[in-house]
């Protein structure tokens, strides 16, 4: 196991250098350099000082050169500061905001999680039934529906005509006068509706994995059998199918984590969170590659540790697979 | 998820049929029969259907050009002259909308041709050579599936103009890495059966055993993925109209027809309610048939 | 994202001198303000008192505290209440001092001496001398400062402390727009000077986010993506504003705003012309917010790249005019709240000439124009062609403002009409300045530009400015019009200015270097609740430090 587990280590680093390089490269080939993303174009940078500028930043050397003393710098962690005007460290520009993003997405996920599960576990023993029709209807609904459209007609209905929810934002404008009591609800009220559209949408993978999965399990021998030997129906179910059907879904967490990170820039964008998948278009649509190269570091690292993560769990919790090394995907 | 389940799918499938050579008819009624009795399933199909020849038919159907404006006909809600509305300068919305319905479908279908073509090229090629070959291919997988995708659109786009062939081939490009995965684990499991050795041993070569006798085993998930794939396309043209790097205007794509209605959406709310719905209704449809089409397919799903 | 700003009141203090090339609908700073029939003030209404909070939306997150090196409008918005001008213009765009008591001109028009106000004080209580204006100056004249407003001061060829409430300089040759210039925002030497000389980057120092200025308002907070929170200043020397705090929340969403807007839960924000026309028109909405409309100072254009030798023959150009039906634009797209424009100037400004020559809509004489040119249907595809190529172009506009997308599909639609296929691309803000713009890679452009408080527009129409970082980027080159730009800078005389631009907009009406499409209306908003709000051609928020909220009215007691 652990040898295995090294080893999948050992591989993913040259796949994380591959990634960097790749994106490295990707950026250099875009046009457009640094440029605040701002709407208005206003007498610029005379051509000397944007010489200076390149200088300042290194980008009149070689690709490969940059690329270099990027990457030493990575290794020691050192991100360097954002191309934008601020010109605040990259690390900072992250870290504030990997807790709003992180938060957002792991409600999201246990809402997810606890909603899909019971439901996949309800329709797949009563398959073809009108229940598991109307389910797979919904929850399919949930993921053909553009995010941000549902979350713009859920701020009209909630926001505007009844006014019982905050539309946008973390938190009140008088957030900081609250007792602590209306401090968490004025936060969990700003939550309910992002957390709700987001979840939505993400329903439907997973009850319909939980669903496949048991009906699966649900044909093993060993549940036959344990029917045969007359356990009653919920007993078989419950105690033996669902512990084996839920595996999958719970190792498949492991391939979220670098979603955790992620955020989404929709509903990032239309409900005015300002988590990382907004930073990451806002540095996509500004060329700020110091922020970028940092979030494609990052992206990539949890991206490649979650794959992991999920097959070394498989392996552990599903005894029917013995890890022998590739084949556990 | 585990190479070990879809042996053993493939395996039970391949005992019944006759290899080499696609499915014969009594296979063929039978997946009928299953598929039939999902009415879901079959809703989807039609939807599909009716979306397809609408999209197709959009020229005789639309009762409008979908460019010609009226500046004394702004925002008319839906009536008489125009069923569903016209638009922010006067512009008939159900033409926009046929014409989009072709503009999204071909998004969907030739973007998800594209990922069918470089998955199965990859699968089949990494499962069929193994060793050297197929660490090397799933590697570049690997690595394609942890590339940021964003990155990839953003720089695409930028540096090609974004026609819609471009949003298709970004589209696809970016979607083939999990058809590649399961083409290979199918193949991985068809190679070491008989039929397959048996045309080894009569001499057949590699690139006439792959593709004549191995890779239409293969196909039937490859179907199911694809179906569902439409659906996944359809999706990310509207998020990529959301960014702005969608379709260009003034055609129409019902990516762009609702992310310019969502500026107005209080006040004519037709502009962005009939582009939602057709997005939702198409993308559920197709996911549900994706689903039917699993479900008839997969005997271990079968009740 | 780039997606659009709309048209916000702005202070008029921002440095306007230099054409700001506007993306997005346009800034509020106008004539012919019209203000709908306010609510009156309720009998038994307190008079002007202080308190409670106004709260704005921006789309896009400010770039940094220290407006001078900044370029997005939120900054400067923002910077414009933290910070304190030598001189501003006033409610009818005049200039008047802020810092400035007064000021002299020399007879020979070369030296200009400030006398600034005595014991105005930063918001750390030290006090504003000469000595800041001296530091603001060699600050922007830095080669290393990254502003785009430096070029005016670097006309300058001596500058002094005289004594601790007087400045003088002295410029190179008389120089028309300079006095407007020293509208720049006024930096504190006693933080940013010890860095300076360091050699720190001063986007870097705390200033950038914890600014200490002198000027109505004191930064409270900023939090990034979220909100920028400023306060009162007490002791601010024009008097103590009377709204308390000023919130600036980041919706990068415009529908979002405008619900947000709807929901009441946003005080002050641009509108555009649907929303205007259509989503605002009920009493409801009425009852909660007083709207106001005025020409806003700026305009759209159709440019051209004039490298392409197509574009080179002023008959195309001016067959372009007159196939594209400009009245039709402004009812469709902006439903009737604008005006065709004419020229580079504004309505209403006194440098604007009134009678140019126009192009009424006219495809029979476009066709004519062209065909003259040498464009004709040789092989009846409906398309003109000239020595077999077909007249085929692309044309590029930014991304995220509707208005100009809009513009760029009747356009389309026009020119087609008269035989030439036009494609329209919309491009992101980065890609688009970058790729198409600096390196002067496009055919076409729908764009606008935001226009300065001087008729001085040197940069954007000079044979000498079409470098690729410079403005003009559809690289016009015509002497007579780079003699009248030279003269009219050189010029402090208003009448004779008044002559030498009048000659520029009857030369630029005739060669038609950009079709001039239309002068928007800036339509900004208001809750109903605040008062004092006096509309002006300057706009409305010139007087915002005199805005106020009857106190049993006030929102926002905390």
């Amino acid at each position: 196991m652990l040898a295995y587990l090294i080893r999948r280590l050992f591989i993913s680093i040259p796949l994380l250098l591959g990634i960097l390089c790749l994106s490295f490269l990707m950026l250099k080939l875009a046009p457009g350099e640094p440029t605040i993303i701002q709407q208005d174009l206003q007498a610029r940078a005379t051509g000397a000082q944007r010489e200076t500028l390149r200088q300042l930043y290194g980008l009149d050397q070689p690709l490969h050169v940059q690329f270099g003393r990027w990457l030493w710098r990575v290794v020691r962690l050192d991100f360097g500061r954002s191309y934008m005007p601020d010109g605040r460290p990259v690390l900072d520009k992250i870290t504030e905001r990997i807790p709003i993003t992180l938060g957002l997405n792991l409600l999201e996920l246990l809402i997810i999680f606890f909603v899909a599960v019971p439901l996949g576990i309800l329709s797949a023993t009563r398959q073809y039934s009108a229940f598991d029709k109307s389910m797979t209807l919904f929850v399919f609904v949930g993921f053909a529906t553009p995010d941000f459209w549902l979350a713009l007609l859920m701020m009209i209905l909630f926001g505007v005509q009844l006014g019982w929810l905050p539309m946008s934002g973390l938190r009140s404008l008088n957030f900081e006068y609250l007792d602590v009591w209306a401090q968490a609800w004025d936060v969990l009220s700003h939550l309910i509706l992002p957390v709700l559209v987001a979840s939505f949408g993400g329903l439907a993978y997973l009850s319909r994995l939980m669903r496949g999965s048991l009906l699966e399990v649900i044909r093993q021998d060993y549940i036959r059998t344990a029917r045969a030997k007359g356990l009653p129906e919920g007993e078989v179910i419950y105690k033996h199918a669902v512990r084996n059907a839920v595996i999958p879904v719970v190792t498949l967490l492991g391939l979220m984590l670098p979603g955790l990170l992620g955020g989404s820039v929709f509903i990032e964008t239309v409900f005015a969170i300002p988590g990382m998948g907004q930073l990451f278009v806002q540095s996509a649509f500004s060329r700020d590659e110091p922020v970028l190269m940092a979030l494609v570091v990052i992206g990539a690292s949890l991206s490649l540790l979650g794959n992991i993560l999920a097959d070394v769990s498989y392996g552990l919790v599903d005894p029917r697979i013995r890890v022998s090394g590739r084949e556990a995907r | 998820m585990s190479g070990l389940r879809r042996v053993k799918r493939t395996g039970q499938i391949l005992e019944e049929g006759i290899p080499s050579t696609g499915r014969p008819a009594l296979r063929r009624g039978f997946f009928w029969r299953q598929f039939r009795r999902n009415q879901l399933a079959v809703c989807g199909g039609a939807v599909v259907l009716v979306m397809t020849v609408a999209a197709l038919l959009a020229s005789v159907l639309a009762p409008y050009d979908p460019g010609a404006y009226d500046v004394t006909q702004i925002l008319m809600p839906p009536g008489p002259a125009h069923w569903l509305g016209t638009d922010q300068i006067g512009r008939d919305v159900l033409s926009r909308m046929l014409y989009g319905a072709r503009i999204s479908m071909a998004v969907g279908f030739v973007s998800v041709g594209i990922a069918v073509v470089v998955g199965t090229l990859f699968g089949t090629v990494a499962a069929y050579y193994g060793g050297r070959v197929d660490e090397v291919l799933m590697r570049f997988v690997d690595l394609m599936l942890n590339f940021p995708r964003l990155f990839l659109l953003l720089t695409l786009i930028a540096l090609l103009r974004p026609s819609i062939w471009v949003i298709m081939a970004v589209i696809g490009l970016t979607g083939w890495m999990g058809l590649a995965r399961l083409v290979r684990g199918e193949i991985l499991s068809l190679k070491e059966r008989e039929f397959v050795l048996s045309a080894r041993a009569l001499g057949a070569r590699d690139p006439r055993i792959m593709f004549r006798h191995i890779l239409p085993n293969a196909l039937v998930p490859v179907l199911v993925s694809a179906t569902l794939g439409v659906a996944g396309a359809i999706l990310a043209e509207s998020g990529l109209s959301f960014l702005g790097l969608g379709v260009q205007p003034p055609t129409p794509s019902w990516g762009n027809i609702l992310i310019e209605g969502k500026a107005n959406i209080e006040i004519a709310w037709w502009l962005s309610v009939f582009p939602g719905l057709a997005i939702l209704l198409t993308v559920l449809a197709y996911n549900l048939l994706g689903e039917g089409l699993r479900d008839a397919l997969d005997p271990r799903l079968r009740q | 994202m780039t997606g659009s700003r709309r048209p916000r009141p702005k202070s008029p203090s921002a440095p306007g001198l230099l054409p700001l090339l506007v993306l997005l609908a346009l800034l509020p700073l106008g004539a012919c303000a019209r203000s709908e029939p306010a609510a009156e003030p309720a009998a038994g209404e307190g008079g002007p008192a202080y308190g409670d909070t106004l709260v704005e939306a921006s789309i896009g997150d400010i770039s940094g505290l220290i407006p001078n090196i900044t370029s997005d409008s939120a900054s400067h918005e923002i910077g414009n209440l933290i910070y304190a001008n030598l001189v501003r213009t006033d409610k009818e765009l005049r200039l008047e001092g802020e810092l400035a008591e007064r000021w002299e001109i020399s007879r020979d028009e070369l030296t200009i001496t400030f006398h600034l106000r005595k014991g105005v004080k930063w918001h750390d209580g030290v006090e504003v001398t000469a000595e800041d204006v001296d530091f603001t100056y060699r600050y922007m004249i830095d080669p290393k400062t990254p502003t785009a407003y430096a070029e005016s001061f670097r006309q300058i060829r001596r500058a002094e402390v005289v004594d601790r409430h007087t400045y003088r300089v002295t410029y190179e040759k008389p120089y028309a727009p300079g006095l407007l210039s020293w509208g720049i925002w006024i930096l504190p030497r006693h933080i940013l000077e010890g860095p300076w000389k360091a050699g720190v980057d001063l986007r870097t120092t705390p200033q950038n986010r914890h600014p200490v200025g002198s000027g109505p308002y004191r930064f409270r907070e900023w939090k990034t993506g979220e909100k920028v929170v400023l306060e009162a200043n007490p002791d601010y020397f024009e008097g103590r504003p009377y709204i308390k705090r000023v919130v600036y929340r980041i919706i990068p969403d415009q529908s979002t705003i405008f619900l947000e807007l709807k929901a009441r839960n946003i005080d002050m924000a641009g509108l555009s012309p649907i929303q205007y026309r259509r989503q605002t028109d009920y009493p409801a909405f009425r009852k909660a917010f007083n709207r106001y409309r005025y020409l806003a100072n700026a305009y759209a254009y159709l440019g051209f790249n004039l490298l392409d030798p197509r574009f080179q023959d002023k008959r195309v150009r001016q067959a372009m005019a007159s196939a594209i039906n400009k009245p039709e634009i402004i009812e469709g797209v902006l439903l009737g709240l604008g005006r065709p424009a004419v020229g580079p100037y504004k309505p209403g400004t006194w440098w604007y000439k009134e009678h140019v020559k126009t192009y009424p809509f006219d495809p029979e004489r476009a066709k004519a124009l062209l065909a003259e040119a040498g464009w004709k249907d040789t092989d009846g595809d409906g398309l003109l062609d000239k020595d077999g190529q077909p007249f085929r172009f692309t044309i590029r506009t930014n991304q995220g403002n509707l208005v100009r997308q809009q513009t760029a599909e009747i356009v389309q639609r026009r020119l087609r009409a008269v035989g030439i296929d036009v494609q329209i691309h919309v491009v992101e803000w980065a890609a688009f300045i970058n790729t198409f713009i600096r390196k002067k890679n496009f055919e076409a452009i729908i764009l606008g530009w935001g226009l300065g408080m001087d008729p001085d527009q040197y940069d954007i129409w000079h044979s000498s400015k079409t470098g690729p970082d410079e403005l003009n980027h559809i690289s016009y080159k015509n002497p007579k019009v780079d003699a009248l730009l030279e003269a009219g800078r050189r010029t402090f005389d208003e009448a004779k200015r008044k002559a030498i631009y009048g000659e520029l907009q009857d030369v630029l009406a005739e060669e038609q270097p950009v079709v001039f499409l239309y002068v928007p209306d800036a339509l900004p908003v208001v809750s109903a609740r605040v008062r004092g709000i006096e509309p002006a051609p300057a706009g409305i928020s010139y007087n915002f430090t005199k805005w106020y909220v009857p106190a049993n009215l006030q929102r926002y007691t905390r």
